[in-house]
């Protein structure tokens, strides 16, 4: 290989993915497939597949062995976790969360989706949209996961029919912008045959949109981050005291949103205090800008008081700072959320003490209905939460910046990770329910 | 480095990522949260290309200050000679502290026994984890990848360990975005993975361009090596060639380095890094399946043994 071809295998970007689909759907094949025919799947893997299959009398390799990667899941013969799978084209670097699809896991599917910027939900071309479909079309509408692909599968189950595509397509597209996703792209499958999913489908010449693996690998990343509001959580002072470098200064971390740039005024949060950029060291080398998502070290011009859990913003485009947050949470530890739950929110670099002060409602995501004061939050549910802070926090809203706008609750007792909080609105409380204990000194 | 990747639309946004600055990114960002968030990190460095990435990473997180962990390497006494003295080597020219957990140390005091397939890898794990307890290690970095193993796949960038140093795989905590979560009580401990979302060509496109030094034996060379069980094992004191096995030289290299007695060399010509690059994207086998042979032993090898505390 040339040193040519490295450069370019070097310049292709990265496309994080989740997999969302009901156990039957298919979508163990359809990862499957695209491991499978993106040559990702090495023959030592398939043949340890291989091996395990026949010892257990079946006919054929189990596909799902590959991705099942644990005992209990073997014995069980179901997906219990999220696994990453990590596949290349010459086009682009694929890191895909294989989320499983049961409805007691939708934690898993909150995690998959919390790093995704696309989310391929799978259906049956048999059974249509149905209720797990719009679950799974609810979650990344929820997380905002930027691009949705439909994959229609077993299109072969259904004669290959455009009429029976065109419909399941039509009524996923408009519930889901009803949702609030952006922008839906559906594709009809055969995951089983390999209908469109690496190749094009001779079987479906009325379609005329990309295959599965084209869409991945042409979809835009990281598109507008680089023009939304800057910020830099503080992760880590930086002071080397050392000969060369008695006076350095930086504030290291990585860009959560947006673009800083050197002169540039800016304002040290919570504090509030207001200085300059003075330098940005990309990784060791100077630099007159840096972007989402790089990890840099700013200096500032001003020796002013910062540390670990500031926030860097522009002093035109701060957030505001609150101890009152509001919040769709998706609730993932085993041990429910009670109103009046101390706990600690961790948000940027900051993790501070906070009590949960009201569960306004828990949203059904069947029918994406509001039940009022449901008094807790069980594993797996999603509802809304007011917490108060023993600190201010610099919040911006999730629908801004998914960095800035999220945070998760820890248990301060065992350090468990409980909850998963999206700061503001949502799509689930267009109309925030009435809460009577609003009244008595919490303002919100 | 910043490379400017290309939108696939055709035009340049030169605020996307090219994937190595994206991983090297994060990788950045996770050693940074370790830093600021334990009191006693260490990063397992065993002289092999992983560690090796890790410690680059680790510079370049921190500069121009120095890295503000020690190095842990547990010796399994059947160790490269050229790669301890990389080892070694490396640790000085970074005035870094490098603790050592010793096998052959536990085997000779009668704690541990020799197996009888004279694999030590498996005996790594009490060394490792008493080493972990006696210095108060409260993170410990590995190089460990979730492309290595289907095991690994389900591993979380932090990953808690009880005071036994035991993994869990159904008590994992959900990483959510980029919010890790370090808590962990006294006694407990964090392995923390930044190069959880690797691949091996990552890691050697990764050391092309940033002109990482390598121990030579990843590197095709002459060697003297004997068969056994269908992996070609360097010739030595640690037990091989037995009665029946002959030794012959061989042109090879190394796709992992580890324990001599069961990390096996593969035919290469590729003596060059953008030869081993090519090799790599061609090669139709895993690096643990064409290299390692403790993985073989069972269908969950790998996860029984992480279970202990392995890593």
């Amino acid at each position: 290989m040339s040193t040519t071809t490295t450069e370019a295998l070097s310049a292709t970007t990265l496309l994080r993915f989740a997999t969302a689909g009901s156990v039957d759907d298919g979508k163990s094949t359809l990862v499957g497939r695209l491991l499978h025919d993106s040559k990702s799947v090495l023959s030592d893997q398939l043949e340890a597949v291989q091996r395990v299959s026949a010892s257990r009398g079946q006919d054929g390799p189990d596909l799902a062995l590959l991705t099942d990667g644990l005992r209990a899941e073997r014995e069980q013969g179901i997906t219990i976790d999220v696994a990453y799978r990590y596949f290349a084209t010459p086009r682009r670097r694929f890191i895909l969360a294989d989320t499983p699809g049961h409805v007691q896991y939708t934690r898993n599917m909150v995690t998959g989706a919390s790093t995704a910027e696309l989310t391929v939900i799978l259906v049956d071309a048999r059974n249509g949209v149905v209720e797990q479909t719009r679950r799974h079309a609810a979650i990344a509408a929820l997380l905002r996961v930027p691009h949705v692909v439909l994959a229609v599968n077993k299109m072969d189950l259904v004669g290959y029919e455009e009429r029976v595509f065109a419909r399941i397509a039509e009524e996923f597209t408009a519930y889901a912008t009803e949702l609030g996703v952006p922008e839906v792209t559906a594709i009809p499958i055969s995951a089983l045959a390999g209908d469109n999913v690496v190749e094009p489908s001779a079987n479906m010449d009325w379609y005329g949109g990309p295959t599965v693996l084209e869409h991945l690998e042409t979809v835009p990343v990281s598109h507008d981050l680089a023009h939304c509001h800057a910020r830099l959580p503080v992760q880590y002072v930086i002071r080397p005291q050392s000969a060369d470098h008695p006076d350095y200064r930086g504030y290291a971390g990585q860009i959560a949103a947006g673009t800083f740039r050197v002169g540039e005024e800016v304002t040290v949060l919570p504090s509030g205090r207001t200085t300059r950029v003075a330098g940005i060291d990309l990784l060791g080398r100077p630099v007159d800008a840096a972007w989402t998502t790089q990890s840099v070290t700013i200096l500032l011009a001003d020796d002013i008081d910062v540390s670990r859990g500031d926030l860097i913003v522009p002093t035109k485009d701060a957030p505001p700072t609150t101890q009152d947050v509001e919040a769709t949470v998706c609730h993932v530890a085993d041990a429910p959320l009670t109103v009046g739950h101390r706990v600690l929110l961790k948000h940027g670099t900051r993790t501070v003490k906070a009590i949960v002060k009201d569960i306004p409602s828990r949203l059904t995501l069947d029918d994406l209905s509001l039940h009022p004061h449901p008094g807790q939050l069980v594993a797996n549910d999603i509802g809304r939460v007011k917490i108060r802070t023993a600190e201010p926090l610099p919040l911006d809203s999730y629908a801004d910046s998914r960095r800035t706008g999220s945070f998760i609750l820890i248990d301060p007792a065992d350090g468990t990770t409980l909850t998963a909080g999206m700061v503001g609105e949502s799509f689930a409380a267009p109309e925030p329910v009435k809460n009577e204990a609003d009244d008595d000194g919490w303002d919100f | 480095m910043t490379t400017v990747a290309k939108t696939e639309d055709g035009t340049e946004s030169p605020y996307a990522l090219s994937h190595l600055d994206a991983l090297e990114s994060e990788a950045v960002h996770i050693f940074r949260e370790v830093a600021g968030e334990f009191e006693n990190p260490v990063i397992l460095f065993s002289g092999g290309k992983d560690s090796i990435v890790m410690l680059h990473l680790a510079l370049k997180a921190f500069a121009p200050a120095a890295v503000p962990f020690a190095l842990l390497h547990v010796d399994t006494g059947h160790n490269f000679p050229e790669v301890l003295e990389y080892r070694d080597r490396v640790a000085a020219a970074h005035g870094l502290r490098l603790h050592v957990a010793s096998v052959q140390e536990y085997i000779d005091r009668g704690v541990l026994k020799e197996r009888p397939d004279g694999t030590r890898n498996p005996l790594q794990t009490l060394p490792l984890t008493e080493k972990i307890q006696s210095e108060r290690f409260d993170a410990v970095f590995g190089g460990g990848r979730r492309d290595e193993e289907k095991a690994r796949a389900k591993e979380r960038v932090f990953s808690l360990r009880d005071e036994f140093s035991q993994w869990d795989p159904r008590r994992q905590r959900p990483e959510l975005w980029n919010l890790y979560n370090g808590r962990h009580a006294p006694g407990e401990h964090v392995r923390v993975f930044p190069l959880s979302n690797w691949t091996e060509l990552d890691v050697w496109q990764y050391i092309a361009r940033e002109g990482i030094e390598l121990p030579q034996i990843y590197y095709a060379h002459e060697r003297e090596v004997f068969l056994r069980s269908g992996m070609w094992l360097t010739a030595g004191e640690w037990g091989g060639p037995k009665d029946g096995e002959t030794v012959e030289k061989r042109r090879v290299r190394y796709r992992t380095v580890g324990d001599m007695s069961c990390t096996g060399a593969v035919d290469s010509d590729a003596d060059t890094i953008e030869k081993v690059i090519a090799e790599i994207a061609a090669s139709r086998l895993t690096e643990r399946g064409a290299t390692r042979a403790d993985d073989k032993m069972s269908e969950a090898a790998m996860e029984d043994r992480k279970r202990e505390g392995y890593f």
